[in-house]
């Protein structure tokens, strides 16, 4: 299987007057592992559907390996869908299942059975192909649809939200598998997932949607460090926003919060007009002491123990802001009620556009 | 961007279209035409129309036809619901027999049924006969509209069944498990959950048996029914003859009500997405049926099946009856009428095989093929092959067969007959009546396969023809089966049409020669034992379709 290149490029699709996916634009490496991520509605599994030909765009184009497929019917893309649900074909069964697409593709019975063969042992289910798909636990029919879209060595593999269906100790086995699988078969491969968590340990890059725009395109890394706007910076893991302004002071720069209370500000920072403050909790520190001005002061609300660290919610004035202290064993926790200033190092401060 | 449909696509709805137009529209249209058209000049006229709402005796007949259907799907829903739902929700002891059972009335022509049912619950019937004897009154079962209702409910209540059945089987059994982990069971799980899910089987049923009861004919005519709108249309034809215009009135306006009919059902089930299984089968899980319930459950389906049989033991008794007339059963018991239909009446038989089959395999191509362009393309102006196709419904059997003699009379064959007394006409007419069950059958059976089995075929490579034949149809297989037996079944009993087409003898089918015997008295005993035939052959064909369609539903995986 030789690798391809996914180039999506000004794509509009509506349902009415319903924009579902606006001016979407995109470029997937070859063999590389990327991720559509966001919420439901998001449009990301309209795009994966687009990419597969069973959606129609008004306007735009896709290309797989340089051509052009938006004219394609689904059925000559060569694109190859996992779906949701996995569609297994209940009066067949999981040998019939994988063998379907090469026996539409004409080839000879006996390449069709080394391919049948080949497929099922890759996803581990040598032994069950004369099963019906109704026999399969959900994981086992998870592999079968996989074993029948890689048997026809499609050009790209399309996921569509494949764990969604499995449960919580499978999906992470399930997850380095197909990590697994995709660096081993060198597949161009788009996975769509509400999950952010299965978006960041899985892909090498990831498009994060949101109302039918790509909001940002970067490694999980990059996203979480710099994200683009407010929607990426929450989607994205967990982020306190903060409103206020920035004061430039004599020798310092300072991020006054709209409730009172300021930070230090490094020189360099870039802040756009408008732009909230956004630092995540585990850069946060929690101090008995301090002053107003370079600390936030505020009582802790709550408290949630999470094993490898504690979160506290303090309320500083009129905002909560989420605070991760690692946990050591032996450490003693802070008790709610408790006055204390929260602290956060310049360097993990970012101002992101609203 | 891509075409909305395939060349495939658009060459499988022409042909159905062209069907279509030859063998119901244009002979139809000549019907219509012939209504809305003064004697003679063929000038444009109302006249007709307005002739029609003057007579008291039309006005009446209309509103004794609605009573009719009305109070006959009332009954055939009774009759059907207990059955369905003991049969696919519990483990009941005997549900094959009693769905293969339940599927015996519509073997047997209605007109057949009722004067089999006139011998038991006639006035002077055996069950009248004995209430009279023994506490002193009798119960009018078959008196007037009665006899009709009664008669017509237990012919056709197996649509209602056979759907409803269909439906219930459908569904994803996590409904029902979903309700239940919310704390509803028993009598309202029923009621909120199971029955409005299988709600798009039982209004498809219940409207054909309305649109059915609505057009029936020979059944008011031989219970000596008159006043009923098909019996008027007929006398008028036969009696005036074809050229007088208000038979053709008459059909026009029991075209315009059953559409009527068809089309609010349609509208009660619009956009209403049922489609419910999904990941390899289902089905709703069997319970086991203990206690009181039970033994309640068993005497109803007791009484049902009594009813049901009642016909069929009756005819048989007829059929073995040297005389009986006026006593609770037979005097004496023969075997001659047997002989003599044998001897000379086998030709009835195997020509009713030959067209039954013909025909309801025509239907099924025609309902697959319809459903799929109705579900699954975008083509223009689809839906016009399904209304076009369902209208059959609306139009009554006797005004297909004159507009096929008046539309094909002057086309000759090479050896210079005429081509509407050819016996293929016999078989297109009882095709095209028959189409709208398999339709609903198909189409019922479409909306139950997910569409993404089917995109994931395309997505394999598979084209639209290739994921039809490969996908599509054998996950309907079970819906075209049921469409095959419900369109060969009752074209094998089929009258009204074949009554306006049979030329000779020769290509008569088993219900016409049912018909001569029975006009009658001295026919009968024949005509009773032509009709056990019937009843013995075709159903013997539905007990096969079962079996098959049981061990279908089981390779399948829906344990």
């Amino acid at each position: 299987m030789s690798a391809a290149g996914v180039s999506i490029s000004r794509v509009n699709v509506s349902y009415g007057k319903h924009r579902v996916l606006k001016d979407v634009d995109l470029e997937i490496a070859p063999g590389e592992f990327f991720a559509f991520l966001g919420p439901s509605g998001c449009g990301k599994t309209t795009l994966l559907r687009l990419i597969a030909g069973f959606v129609q765009a008004d306007s735009g184009s896709v290309r797989v390996a340089g051509d052009d497929i938006s004219r394609l019917p689904p059925w000559r893309r060569d694109v190859g869908l996992v779906f949701q649900n996995y569609a297994l074909w209940p009066h067949m069964s999981v040998r019939r299942n994988v063998a379907f697409g090469l026996e539409e593709r004409r080839l000879p019975r006996a390449e069709i059975e080394r391919r049948v063969d080949g497929a099922l042992d890759v996803v581990g289910l040598s032994a069950l192909g004369e099963r019906k798909p109704s026999q399969l636990s959900g994981g086992q029919q998870q592999r079968v649809a996989l074993a029948r879209t890689l048997a026809v060595e499609p050009k790209v593999l399309l996921l569509d939200e494949p764990l969604s269906n499995l449960d919580a100790q499978l999906r992470v086995q399930v997850r380095r598998e197909l990590r697994e699988l995709q660096r081993r078969l060198g597949l161009t491969t788009i996975f769509v997932t509400h999950d952010q968590e299965e978006a960041n340990t899985v892909c090498d890059r990831i498009a994060v949607m949101s109302e039918g725009v790509v909001q940002q395109v970067g490694t999980p890394m990059a996203l979480y460090t710099r994200p683009a706007n407010l929607f990426v910076a929450g989607f994205l893991g967990s982020a306190n926003l903060l409103e206020g302004r920035v004061a430039e002071g004599p020798g310092a720069r300072r991020f006054a919060m709209a409730g009172g209370g300021s930070l230090p500000v490094l020189p360099s920072a870039e802040v756009p007009p408008g732009a909230r403050l956004v630092f995540r909790p585990q850069d946060a520190c929690l101090a008995e002491a301090g002053d107003g001005t370079d600390a936030l002061r505020g009582r802790i609300l709550d408290r949630e123990f999470l094993g490898a660290s504690v979160r506290y919610t303090v309320r500083c004035g009129a905002v909560d802001i989420a605070v991760d202290a690692p946990f050591r064993s032996g450490d003693a926790a802070r008790e709610t009620g408790q006055e204390v200033f929260v602290t956060v190092p310049a360097a993990a401060l970012l101002f992101v556009p609203t | 961007m891509n075409r909305p449909f395939t060349t495939g696509q658009a060459a499988l709805a022409l042909a159905i279209a062209a069907f279509l137009l030859a063998f119901l529209v244009v002979p139809v249209g000549t019907v219509i035409y012939v209504a809305f058209t003064e004697k003679g000049t063929g000038a444009f006229t109302l006249v007709n129309f307005a002739d029609f709402l003057r007579t008291e005796l039309f006005v009446r007949s209309f509103w004794n036809s609605v009573y009719v259907s009305g109070m006959a799907v009332v009954w055939a829903s009774l009759i059907a619901m207990p059955l369905a739902v003991l049969t696919t929700r519990f483990d009941f002891r005997g549900a094959v027999l009693i769905q293969t059972l339940g599927f015996l009335p519509l073997i047997m022509p209605p007109f057949v049924g009722a004067v089999a049912m006139q011998m038991f619950f006639g006035r002077n019937g055996s069950i009248n006969l004995l209430l009279d004897e023994h506490f002193g009154f009798k119960v009018p079962f078959m008196e007037g509209l009665n006899g009709v209702i009664f008669v017509q409910a237990l012919h056709y209540f197996p649509f209602i069944l056979i759907n409803l059945s269909a439906s219930l089987r459908n569904i994803d059994r996590a409904m029902e498990e979903a309700a239940q982990n919310l704390g509803c069971s028993g009598w309202r799980l029923l009621r909120r959950i199971v029955l409005p899910l299988a709600m798009p089987g039982y209004v498809a049923g219940a409207s054909l048996v309305f649109v059915k009861v609505f057009d029936d004919l020979a059944t008011p005519l031989l219970l000596n029914v008159k006043d009923m709108l098909a019996p008027q249309a007929y006398l008028r034809v036969t009696s005036i003859g074809i050229t007088d215009p208000m038979g053709y009135v008459i059909a026009v306006v029991l075209v315009v009500a059953s559409v009527l009919a068809m089309w609010l059902s349609a509208l009660t089930m619009k956009g209403r997405d049922y489609a419910t299984t999904q990941r390899g089968g289902g089905g709703l899980g069997r319970r086991p049926l203990t206690g009181w319930r039970a033994g309640l459950s068993y005497a109803v389906v007791a009484l049902i099946l009594a009813l049901v049989l009642a016909p069929h033991l009756a005819l048989l008794l007829l059929s073995l009856a040297t005389v009986w007339s006026f006593a609770p059963l037979p005097d004496a018991y023969t075997t001659a009428h047997y002989a003599r239909v044998f001897g000379e009446s086998s030709v009835y038989i195997k020509n009713t095989l030959v067209y039954a089959s013909l025909a309801g395999l025509i239907d099924v191509v025609l309902g697959v093929g319809i459903a799929y362009l109705v579900l699954r393309t975008k083509l223009i102006a689809r839906e016009w092959l399904d209304w076009a196709a369902m209208a059959a419904l609306a139009i009554p059997g006797l005004v297909l067969g004159i507009g096929y003699l008046r539309t094909y009379y002057g086309v000759t064959l090479p050896d210079g007959t005429p081509l509407a007394t050819f016996w293929i006409m016999i078989v297109l007419a009882l095709a095209v009546r028959r189409l709208p069950y398999a339709l609903r059958a198909c189409h019922a059976a479409l909306q139950q396969v997910a569409v993404v089995l089917e995109e994931a075929a395309q997505n394999l490579g598979a084209t639209p023809a290739r994921t039809v034949r490969r996908i599509v149809v054998p996950l309907m297989a079970g819906g075209i089966l049921a469409g095959f037996v419900t369109s060969f079944a009752t074209a094998a009993v089929e009258l009204s049409a074949t009554l306006m087409l049979v030329q000779s003898d020769s290509d008569a089918p088993l219900a016409f020669g049912l018909y001569v015997f029975m006009q009658s008295p001295a026919g009968r005993g024949a005509g009773a034992a032509l009709g056990v035939i019937a009843v013995v052959l075709v159903a013997l064909c539905t007990w096969v379709s079962h079996i098959v369609l049981e061990r279908s539903q089981r390779s399948k995986g829906a344990v």
